[in-house]
């Protein structure tokens, strides 16, 4: 069985501790986050991660069962990447002189990112996209020198109308 | 209407509107708050453990003896500390507990305070649940809910950690009508098209087994499983968590499957055609090496908890529910295949299963050296404190011989540590048990080696009037870790000379903690000694069994290896014929 990259969407309680709860069982169950994502979410008492994990199909069964065994773990879907929008932010501190400024510039807008600060002999960069867009501008950028680099966890929802925090969770905060 | 009370004293109330009837604990700093409402309560005991491990595992007895949540009490820092084991072997054998500990207050959590230790942090992994309660009008819920999740679904320890400045806040206090859990939902009521597609297997089935686990007595369902049994005539064997879920002298039970099974229960597994899983998980110790375990075998899997189904072993037929209610559903949907004319011959199956049973059965050699055989003294231990006595092992030796030469016919009368092996669970654990079900014999089994861990227990026993008996199988040695130092490190007995039948005297120590301390070396004093012991019903009594330190168990398979290695005894490889599958 192949290793391929899930993306799971998380909706637990807002309730102190439930991101150790989550990123503890991933580790002592033996598996490996790639990215984790968390915020809140349009219900008050509700945040939402976004987990991507390299793992075989099996053991991802077994991740999410023990998952939905956390009290605080509210629901979990998994976001296939063709039915659902996911994306990355990254800011990019990359070298730019006189010289070489007008190149960065220019690949910054082939990418339809944008430079959120300049200074003398650099400027940073943001970008949102897919894992492989952001990929793909960082290797352009790399040999102007990226002299710093951070990068958000992914977020993602599903597309459609479907909303995964639906008429359930509204009817049971509701009571 | 609220009432306004001390954070303290609404604890108090809380464990009295659960209906607790006793906490093991010990007093400290943090906790102190507790104690003072706790000193006044009219239905709520304390008993004062000597240490918190003990606190533990006496929860844990007595939630075994008696089904209802085993709870204890310890303070901040290293009391909590203490509790660590009895938790993570609550969490591995399933047994509600609630653990209650003090924690420094709220000002000072993160300032490595003293006696600060971050036990939410540290029980994360083994309990099912924990809390920090942060305001003190939450203590009421919090306690509501710590016990509802103990007790349901798959039953676990749950933490409640308590800062000292809550435990003194003035609050106020009501009882919550419901219980804020959104994203806690036990699935109990199986699956019908499932339970249909688990009976459709059973009834056509030529080699089937009822696998039985602990999650049988959990879900209190042995009457049930009996009805099943006897309905479909089909093999049982059960789970060193399942012994007394079904009775040893039933002729369909073949017995304990796993790593010290019987040939016929651990062989009837391997040649089996279909696996009737019934709360149990697949353990390593019950399937040797995984990919060779019961190749030929369809499986049923029915858990309460969906996360075991699929875990070790794929099944084909998965039922997440209670297995109370699994078991009559597919007994009355077995039924109905019956009387359908569906039903498989399963006589074949039973010859062979009848062959393996009488070619080798459970037994063991006198010694040659004239020391006295210990599974002689369980045997007889067994027979004469009889099938309604609770026995409560240690891990060892002692254990796998208590679970193979007791005949167990009551359910929760064999309690043990299983999933986690927890060296010292038995005095502590017998002393729980024995609260719980006062009106029962309780005799903890332990070995040497466990008994040093947690004795002092018995000091807790003499002064609360706890009138527990422990047999000492005193061989002098770690004796399972010696056994496998005979078997694979060529007899080099590293470590595991304990000198316990010279140092300590255990009858002086018993007589030192206000127990009786008894002494037997010869076969001839057996059943005098145990007679003797059962007598006295107003204090503890201490039996030390000296026995010789050769003696072994078998049948064994050796970890990591398959069940088809199995030995009778030592070189001793049963022999199955080629038709035999």
């Amino acid at each position: 069985m192949a290793v391929t990259r899930h993306t799971l969407s998380v909706l637990v309680e807002d309730k102190p501790g439930v991101l150790a709860r989550v990123a503890a069982l991933f580790s002592r169950r033996g598996f490996n986050i790639e990215s984790l994502a968390v915020g809140p979410t349009e219900h008050a008492t509700v945040s939402r991660m976004t987990i991507a994990v390299a793992v075989e199909d099996l053991p991802l069964e077994q991740v999410i069962k023990q998952l939905n065994k956390l009290v605080n773990v509210l629901k979990i879907v998994e976001l296939d990447p063709s039915a659902s929008v996911q994306r990355e932010l990254v800011l990019i501190k990359v070298r730019a002189d006189l010289t070489t400024r007008s190149h960065v510039l220019e690949t910054v807008q082939l990418f339809r990112a944008k430079v959120v600060d300049v200074a003398t002999d650099a400027v940073t960069v943001e970008a949102t996209g897919t894992a492989e867009k952001l990929a793909a501008l960082i290797k352009v950028l790399e040999p102007f020198g990226i002299r710093e680099l951070v990068q958000s966890g992914m977020v993602a929802v599903g597309r459609g109308p479907r909303s995964m925090t639906g008429s359930e969770l509204r009817l049971r905060s509701a009571s | 209407m609220a009432d306004s009370l001390t954070g303290a004293e609404s604890l108090v109330r809380s464990l009295e509107h659960v209906g607790a009837e006793v906490v093991f604990g010990i007093p400290g700093g943090a906790i102190l708050p507790a104690y003072d409402p706790l000193f006044d309560s009219k239905t709520v005991r304390h008993i004062l453990v000597r240490h918190e491990q003990g606190g533990g595992h006496a929860a844990e007895g007595y939630a075994q003896a008696t089904g209802k949540v085993g709870v204890c009490m310890a303070t901040s820092g290293p009391g909590a500390t203490n509790l660590v084991t009895p938790i993570a072997d609550a969490y591995m054998d399933s047994v509600p507990i609630v653990a209650i500990t003090g924690q420094v207050p709220s000002a000072s959590i993160g300032t490595d305070a003293f006696q600060e230790a971050d036990i939410v942090g540290i029980t994360m992994p083994i309990t099912k649940h924990n809390f920090l309660v942060q305001h003190v009008d939450e203590i009421p819920k919090t306690i509501a809910a710590a016990f509802h999740l103990a007790s349901t679904g798959r039953p676990g320890p749950v933490l409640v950690d308590l800062p000292k400045d809550i435990l003194q806040a003035q609050g106020s206090f009501s009882w919550p009508a419901s219980l804020d859990l959104p994203g806690y939902h036990p699935t109990t009521r199986p699956h019908a098209k499932q339970v249909r597609e688990a009976a459709k297997l059973i009834a056509s089935a030529k080699r089937p087994v009822l696998y039985v686990g602990g999650g049988v007595l959990k879900a209190r369902g042995s009457a049930q499983l009996r009805q099943l049994a006897e309905l479909t005539g089909i093999p049982v064997v059960t789970t060193l968590m399942a012994r007394g879920a079904f009775p040893d002298s039933h002729p369909h039970h073949l017995g304990m499957p796993g790593m010290h099974g019987t040939v016929a229960a651990v062989t009837a597994l391997q040649k089996a055609d279909l696996l009737i899983t019934l709360g149990a998980r697949f353990d390593d110790r019950v399937t040797g090496k995984l990919d060779s375990f019961a190749p030929h075998a369809a499986v049923i899997h029915a858990d309460i908890d969906p996360a075991e189904i699929g875990k070790n072993r794929t099944a084909d037929v998965p039922i997440v529910g209670d297995c109370r209610e699994t078991i009559a559903d597919l007994t009355v949907a077995v039924q109905e295949l019956y009387t359908a004319g569906t039903r498989a011959d399963i006589t074949g199956w039973w010859k062979q299963v009848d062959g393996w049973r009488e070619t080798y059965p459970l037994g063991y050699e006198e010694p040659t050296d004239g020391s006295l055989a210990p599974q002689h003294v369980i045997t007889r231990l067994g027979q004469i404190a009889g099938p309604e006595a609770i026995y409560v092992s240690g891990v060892g030796q002692h254990q796998m011989w208590a679970s193979q030469f007791i005949s167990y016919e009551n359910p929760y009368t064999w309690l043990n540590s299983g999933g986690a092996g927890t060296m010292g669970y038995s005095v502590p654990a017998a002393m729980g048990a024995k609260v719980g079900r006062p009106e029962a014999t309780v005799w903890a089994i332990d070995g040497d080696g466990c008994f040093q861990m947690t004795n002092q227990e018995l000091v807790t026993c003499a002064i609360e009037g706890i009138p527990i008996k422990v047999a000492v199988i005193n061989n002098g040695n770690l004796g399972m870790v010696r056994q496998w130092q005979t078997l694979f490190y060529g007899g080099r007995y590293s470590n595991t000379n304990l000198q316990s039948k010279r140092i300590p005297d255990f009858v002086k120590l018993a007589d030192a903690m206000g127990c009786v301390g008894l002494r037997c070396e010869t076969k001839g004093d057996v059943d005098a000694t145990i007679e003797k012991a059962m007598a006295i019903d107003d204090m503890p009594v201490v039996v030390d069994f000296v026995v010789g330190e050769d003696a072994m168990v078998w049948p064994m398979v050796a970890a990591g290896t398959s069940n088809d290695e199995i030995l009778a005894a030592r070189d001793t490889r049963p022999v199955w014929g080629e038709d035999d599958v």
